[in-house]
């Protein structure tokens, strides 16, 4: 297999992206916190978290200071190897997924080296089954880590979310075998391509997503996708009046810490997921001729930045005034760098239109912690096999039924 | 075959010896659970196996359906269980011996096989496009797709039957 023994130079690049890619998802997953926390506060007419830093903006490094110097009692009998390796496993696998994702077309042109924005290889043919093995084997990080607390709450914790995940990643793989027939490949990067401007079609932004034609399909994706993650209104695993916490009821400190990023990691990752397959990934929602929106980037950019240093000086710590009219500075520079340099904002409107599809379902999936109840368990059972899974199953018949239709008939 | 260590032959190696530890493992571990993850563990290596043969898709399919699907369940069931340890008997212990002899055996058989069509086992790593998605499913789908329902039907029948034995022991 050639991709998987690259030259030197090539291996060098890989180890230096998996770094910064490690880098930028382990700080988004801490900034995620506390996104959750402000956003849900806000649902809730609360402030959030706004004592450490600015905005409350330190929280994330103070709270995984405290992570890092808690005490880490074992319990008593609990089986070490499995307990030990649960939380690793389950870290592991989800940052593993992300190495699947692709982010951006246009190769980066560094000291003589075409670098692509994203790890996997170009050429990677079993994208998305990648992805979904990974995930199948996500769930041996909450199943161990269950069954080897040797107590009664992780236990059924662990059972049930290991039935969840089960169920749901059927539902979850169906749901996009649409998008794969549409697309005629397993390939990432081919399926967010098949969605943008292709010869004998014309350019329609937006119009061409698969969204529109496979609603049923994102439909179950969605719902499938927040049950995969164990998110609310699925979080049945970690239901806290029932199972205290769960599967990671007798984990501490740092332990816990990695179900923490583990949890959220895979949230970024199905939302890149969903991004990819229903949005475009990282087409814009506009067609390329309408060149005006390419310096949508630095419209978002610049009044944000402003307002983050007319905002700034008017806060109450001496911190604060420091901080926030300098980030706020960096912020206008970098959406006059776009203006100022072509090449760059010609680079920068696939990521930026990535980032923001994939915040926008990170935003939904906040927004429904903070709206929706938890589901009962026998109709979160009932739920995802007498309907997820029908609805995803006539969706894939109603897909292949067009697709053949216009092969047969087709407009020529 | 040159004496060459060559890069693929190295990541051959590794991935074998974590199948083949796997597997043992899997005999001596005394836990039902020790050793559906030592199966676990033998199953991934197999597909990275699978993976350096450049069959990519059915790499993917190992992972998803032995790795995921079927060991999650055997896992579920252990734990539903509460299995313990395992517990050795006279005669489990007297099936040491015999079994040993019958590993060797099998061995053997396996080994001369190997040196026998010494040059069949290196091409099979290079049967690259009839491992291709495609390949594969025009091989189920159009050559094979007479055998391949049947299979399914098969299958089903099994399921149903399951299901009828559950529902008798519930009434």
């Amino acid at each position: 297999m050639h991709f998987l023994f690259a030259t030197r130079d090539e291996l060098f690049i890989t180890i230096a992206k998996i770094a910064i890619l490690l880098f930028i998802v382990l700080t988004v997953n801490a900034y995620l916190t506390w996104f959750e926390r402000k956003v849900v506060a806000h649902i809730q007419s609360r402030w959030g978290p706004h004592r450490v830093g600015p905005h409350g903006l330190l929280q994330p490094l103070a709270d995984g200071v405290k992570f890092f110097f808690k005490e880490d009692p074992t319990p008593a009998g609990v089986d070490r190897l499995a307990y030990f390796l649960a939380p690793l496993l389950a870290l592991a696998l989800a940052l593993t997924s992300i190495a699947i994702i692709p982010f951006g077309p246009e190769p980066l042109r560094l000291f003589g080296h075409d670098i692509y924005l994203g790890i996997a290889p170009l050429n990677l043919n079993i994208g998305i089954l990648a992805l979904f093995a990974i995930t199948a084997l996500g769930v041996y990080g909450v199943v161990l880590a269950g069954w080897a607390s040797n107590s009664k709450y992780p236990l059924l914790g662990g059972l049930r979310s290991s039935a969840q995940m089960v169920s749901y990643e059927l539902a979850l793989t169906m749901s996009v075998v649409g998008v794969l027939l549409m697309a005629g490949s397993f390939n990432l990067r081919d399926i967010i391509n098949a969605q943008g401007p292709m010869p004998g079609h014309p350019d329609r932004g937006m119009i061409g997503w698969n969204i529109w034609p496979q609603i049923l399909g994102f439909f179950c994706f969605f719902i499938a996708a927040v049950a995969e993650t164990n998110r609310v209104p699925f979080d049945l695993p970690e239901a806290e009046q029932e199972l205290v916490a769960g599967f990671h009821t007798e984990y501490a400190s740092f332990k816990f810490a990695m179900f923490f990023i583990a949890e959220y990691t895979s949230m970024i990752t199905v939302s890149c997921l969903g991004t990819i397959m229903f949005f475009g990934g990282w087409l814009s929602p506009f067609p390329a001729s309408w060149t005006l929106t390419h310096y949508l980037p630095s419209v978002v950019l610049i009044p944000f930045g402003l307002w983050l240093v007319l905002d700034g000086f008017r806060y109450e710590t001496v911190l604060g005034r420091v901080v926030l009219p300098a980030v706020g500075t960096v912020i206008t520079a970098l959406g006059l760098v776009f203006i100022v340099f072509p090449h760059v904002n010609a680079f920068i409107q696939a990521p930026f239109w990535f980032l923001s599809k994939v915040l926008l379902f990170l935003f939904v999936y906040v927004w429904m912690r903070g709206t929706l109840p938890r589901f009962r368990y026998d109709q979160l059972m009932a739920f995802g096999w007498k309907l997820l899974l029908p609805v995803a199953l006539v969706n894939v018949a109603l897909t292949s039924f067009v697709i053949a239709a216009k092969l047969q008939w087709g407009a020529k | 075959m040159g004496g060459e260590m060559t890069e693929p032959l190295l990541v051959f190696f590794v991935l074998a010896a974590l199948a083949v530890i796997g597997a043992v493992s899997l005999i001596l571990q005394k836990h039902p659970i020790h050793s559906a993850l030592s199966l676990i563990v033998v199953m991934v290596a197999l597909a990275g196996l699978y993976l350096l043969m450049g069959a990519e898709f059915v790499a993917a399919v190992q992972i998803i359906v032995y790795g995921g699907a079927i060991m999650v369940l055997f896992v579920f069931v252990i734990m539903l269980l509460n299995a313990g340890a395992e517990e050795r008997t006279s005669l489990s212990k007297m099936a040491g011996p015999p079994g040993l002899l019958l590993v060797a055996a099998l061995a053997a058989f396996v080994a001369a096989t190997i040196a026998r069509s010494g040059s069949s086992v290196q091409a099979a790593a290079q049967t690259g496009a009839l491992s291709s998605t495609k390949g594969i499913s025009e091989m189920i789908f159009r050559d094979f797709v007479y055998p391949f329902e049947l299979t399914s039907i098969l299958i089903l029948v099994a399921i149903l039957g399951a299901t009828v034995l559950a529902q008798r022991e519930k009434s």
